[in-house]
């Protein structure tokens, strides 16, 4: 292997680096893939798996639609235990301020042609019935899935692998520069170009890039096929997220194809300790129970953490950065959006590589575009 | 005894976890010098799995004497309840049927039993194919087995001991295969001539089982039926065979539970919980006894729970006197390890298509693709049920070679009402103590 | 003789003895597919003791009970997947 030379290395085996790595190989590069762990082990396995287009901003709206649209296209393809599954987003508002957002959401979608209905307090009942009443009503977007990120992951890279790419697991890559990678086991990978897809990981391989590791807890429980049968998510939610500055939790549940609920939501900057905390758990948990009261009878069976990587501006770094002796490309920093953004940043990734032209415009996502160095302090 | 079930806090100086021999016999001890103790089971009654309260005879005997000689006043009986993390140093959380109860302790010991070790084979998982003691279990809970056929198979003495209450009962107890070779049980055997009370009981043994036949190097290929099983397929060397029956009861000798110690960072080697002389494990304050701290049988257990409660409750002369007791019981705990470890020739058992969790039905050939467990659990869910990899964890131990995981909190599939009371008790503690990584 | 309880199971009542488990009383109606795998196949109770989770069952509504520790008690009603 020492010595080998690739168009394309990529280091991190995420749902990040597998689908670049597809995308690279089907467009005739010569790709390695490096992955220290498992494949599919790291923010692709601690995440939801959840499909969403976003409205935050334009370019957010752009690469998450865009990658709704390939996913659609990968749909059929995928084996059944990735549990694609259109469930949709149910966005639950509160109160009349939440439901002022669900008025401007729907008419950024519609006016972008995605589908969405408003419901009223009675439709949101009947359409989730473990919803808490008294609930002002939501806005479903029935064309977002759920997906099993850690097989699409290794699906991703199985398919990579057979046509060509070769994929280096259990390796710990010491050093990158832009031609190439060190191992801790002292072989070298060299390449014409270098990718940095380890997610929150990321600043460790490129000191300086704009990532910081944004910690999240799960519940998931016992199957309870039919308990919830959307992804729902408070609107409250887009409050607490862009709170960067503190930690936040927030009330986002998702029905698995199993039957099992996977309960979120908690961001915290600053932690570097995977271990569970009691505090955010029971906060998390708690803000859950606010929405859903039936939840508090059901049986968890696995809690845990998982680490996003979080940038200033909430997009993705996507294409080169200059270093000393040349260029390092980035796919890194999806934050929570990494699953459903996967197949466009690797589109947009081998676009630029290629010199292609993309469906999207890309500079939103340059790496070196203007974003504030460390918005977080402490 | 006051007996509790309601989901109030409990506050204990010594805390017991189980109540089988080990556990009843510490606290036993443990009240010569302490005012009282908690003792926390998961069953309805006390008495652990080899004492366990009986539908047909009632209590068993020598549970009744140990109970009579328990203080009742002074001991604290949570029944019904499991426990599911340790949220603080010195702080449990059970979940009973009545909601989370919280435990405080000053000293704890984990007399948490063992289990049994089940390996893949095919049609393992037809109806009616259950453990030796989960059979013994289930009649013991009012299941009528009178006048059914059961073929036993496996590996151990309970093999023995099951059969013989089996038949007692009125079962019609067909065969016992035994898969460990005959050279390894005549060594057995003969030691039994050493220790006269395990020969006399050997003995008696021998007297209720005539008429049962009982074959060594023998061991099931395939359980068979539409959806129970009807009929079990039999090795012994070339020869193969079958025979009918209404349950097959199959286990492959007892594995200690290790979760609870696992949970609260004790030392683990070789698939038992590490205890010094004085049973005290390696974390401060916490001692084990019984089948948790390597597979014994009853006169290790007792006398380790005796030794653990002496230990807890500062009666170190009371200990030690137990000492070399406890030793000579623990060279055939040794014994009883090498005599029923399992063959090579199990691992052969499985197809690709056996199931091997049951919980998520992962089949081996799905698991022999993946280059870790960690890799496996996360493309194949296998482990990822409610059972925690209770069931498949040592199957695919023996089968693949792979480590089981560190336990996280909830031990156990445990309400969500219960983890945000664990989480409230472990508020301002160092998050180390609520879960390691 | 035992007092007696009265249960249902999957809708018809069963009387048994005082004690009994209602992994035993299922055992006893003449059932012995206790809950569905996820594959679809028909389980039931494998350890006896609280391990496995194959004897999962409905009882007064709490889904994914182990029947294998729960006494029977007068006018419990248990819903296997059979």
């Amino acid at each position: 292997m020492s010595g080998e030379t690739f168009d394309v290395l990529i280091i991190g085996g995420g749902i990040v680096g597998a689908a670049c790595a597809l995308e690279a190989v089907r467009s005739g590069l010569k790709v390695c893939v490096c992955e220290k762990g498992v494949i599919g082990a790291g923010a692709t396995a601690a995440g939801m798996g959840h499909l969403v287009v976003m409205d935050d901003s334009e370019a957010q709206f752009a690469l998450t639609s865009r990658s709704l649209q390939l996913w659609r296209d990968l749909a059929d393809s995928l084996p059944v235990s990735a549990e694609y599954q259109v469930s949709g987003t149910l966005w639950v508002g509160a109160d009349d301020e939440e439901m002022a957002e669900v008025g401007r959401k729907r008419s950024f979608y519609e006016s972008r042609n995605v589908r969405v209905e408003v419901l009223d307090p009675r439709q949101l009942s009947e359409a989730e019935p473990h919803l808490r009443s008294g609930l002002a009503g939501g806005l479903l977007v029935p064309d977002d899935a759920v997906v099993y990120s850690p097989v699409v992951a290794k699906f991703l890279i199985d398919r990579a692998n057979d046509a060509g790419a070769v994929l280096r697991e259990g390796v710990t890559v010491s050093a990158i520069h832009p031609h190439g990678a060190l191992f801790v086991d002292g072989t070298t990978v060299s390449a014409g170009v270098v990718v940095n897809a380890t997610g929150s990981w990321s600043p460790g391989l490129t000191p300086g890039i704009p990532v910081q590791r944004r910690k999240g807890h799960l519940a998931i429980t016992d199957r309870y096929p039919g308990f919830v049968n959307h992804q729902l998510i408070e609107l409250g939610y887009l409050k607490n997220a862009h709170a960067v500055t503190s930690d936040s939790v927030a009330f986002n549940v998702q029905p698995r194809q199993t039957g099992q609920v996977l309960i979120g939501s908690s961001r915290q900057f600053g932690v570097d300790d995977p271990a569970i905390e009691a505090p955010m758990l029971k906060w998390m948990l708690e803000r859950a129970v606010e929405y859903m009261p039936d939840l508090t009878g059901l049986k968890i069976i696995r809690t845990w953490t998982g680490f996003r990587a979080a940038t200033p501006d909430s997009l993705p770094l996507i294409g080169p950065v200059e270093v000393e002796d040349g260029r390092l490309w980035l796919a890194t920093g999806h934050e929570g959006l990494g699953i459903t953004t996967s197949l466009g940043t690797a589109e947009l990734l081998v676009d630029q590589i290629l010199g292609r032209q993309s469906q999207i415009p890309t500079a939103p996502y340059f790496p070196d575009r203007s974003l504030r160095e460390d918005i977080h302090h402490g | 005894m006051a007996e509790r079930l309601m989901g109030d806090s409990v506050e204990s100086d010594i805390c017991i976890i189980g109540a089988g021999p080990a556990g009843l016999s510490a606290a036993v001890a443990a009240l010569e010098r302490a005012s009282s103790v908690t003792v926390v089971d998961e069953n309805v009654h006390p008495g652990g799995q080899i004492w366990r309260h009986d539908q047909i005879k009632g209590e068993n005997p020598e549970l009744r004497v140990l109970m009579n000689r328990l203080p009742r006043e002074r001991v604290n009986l949570i029944s019904s309840a499991t426990v599911i993390a340790a949220p603080a140093k010195g702080r449990l959380i059970a979940e009973t049927p009545h909601g989370a109860t919280p435990i405080s302790y000053q000293r704890l010991i984990l007399a948490t039993g063992a289990r049994e070790r089940f390996l893949p084979f095919p049609g393992w998982t037809l109806q009616n194919v259950t453990g030796v003691g989960g059979l013994q279990a289930l009649v013991k809970g009012g299941l009528k087995i009178a006048d059914q056929r059961i073929v036993i198979a496996g590996s151990g003495p309970l093999l023995l001991a099951v059969a013989a209450y089996l038949k007692q009962v009125g079962a019609r107890v067909v065969l016992i295969a035994e898969q460990a070779p005959r050279r390894r049980l005549i060594r057995f055997g003969l030691s039994l001539f050493s220790n006269p009370a395990r020969l006399g009981q050997a003995l008696t043994l021998k007297r209720q089982l005539s008429g049962i036949p009982y074959l060594t190097d023998c061991y099931p290929v395939a359980a068979d039926g539409e959806d129970k099983v009807r009929r079990v397929i039999l090795q012994q060397g070339a020869k193969i065979w079958q025979v009918e029956c209404d349950y097959f009861a199959c286990s492959f000798h007892l594995l200690p539970n290790l979760e609870l110690a696992s949970l609260l960072n004790c030392g683990i080697e070789a698939g038992r919980v590490v205890v010094d002389n004085s049973q005290r494990t390696s974390e401060p304050d916490i001692y084990s006894a019984g089948e948790a701290t390597g597979v014994g049988g009853l006169e290790l257990s007792i006398l380790e729970g005796r030794i653990a409660g002496y230990m807890a409750s500062g009666n170190l002369p009371g200990a030690a006197r137990l000492f070399r007791r406890r030793d000579r019981a623990r060279r055939f705990a040794r014994l009883l390890d090498q005599t029923f470890a399992s063959t090579a020739v199990l691992r052969e058992l499985p197809s690709d298509q056996t199931i091997v969790c049951r919980c998520e039905d992962v089949a081996l050939g799905s698991l022999r693709e993946h280059r870790s467990w960690k890799a496996a659990k996360l493309q194949s869910r296998c482990g990822m049920g409610p059972c925690q990899g209770r069931i498949c964890g040592p199957a695919v131990e023996m089968l693949l070679g792979w480590q089981p995981d560190s336990v996280r909190p909830p031990a156990l599939a445990a309400r969500l009402d219960t983890l945000l009371l664990t989480a409230e008790l472990a508020e301002g503690q160092n998050t180390q103590e609520w879960s390691k990584e | 003789m035992a007092e007696k309880v009265t249960i249902l199971i999957d809708g018809t009542v069963h009387e048994v003895e005082c004690g009994t488990t209602v992994a035993a009383a299922v055992l006893n109606a003449g059932r012995s597919l206790f809950r569905r795998s996820v594959t679809g196949a028909g389980r039931g109770p494998l350890c006896g003791m609280g391990i496995c989770y194959e004897c999962r069952v409905e009882i007064d509504g709490v889904l994914h009970s182990r029947s294998c520790l729960v006494p029977c008690r007068s006018g419990m009603e248990v819903r296997t997947d059979g």
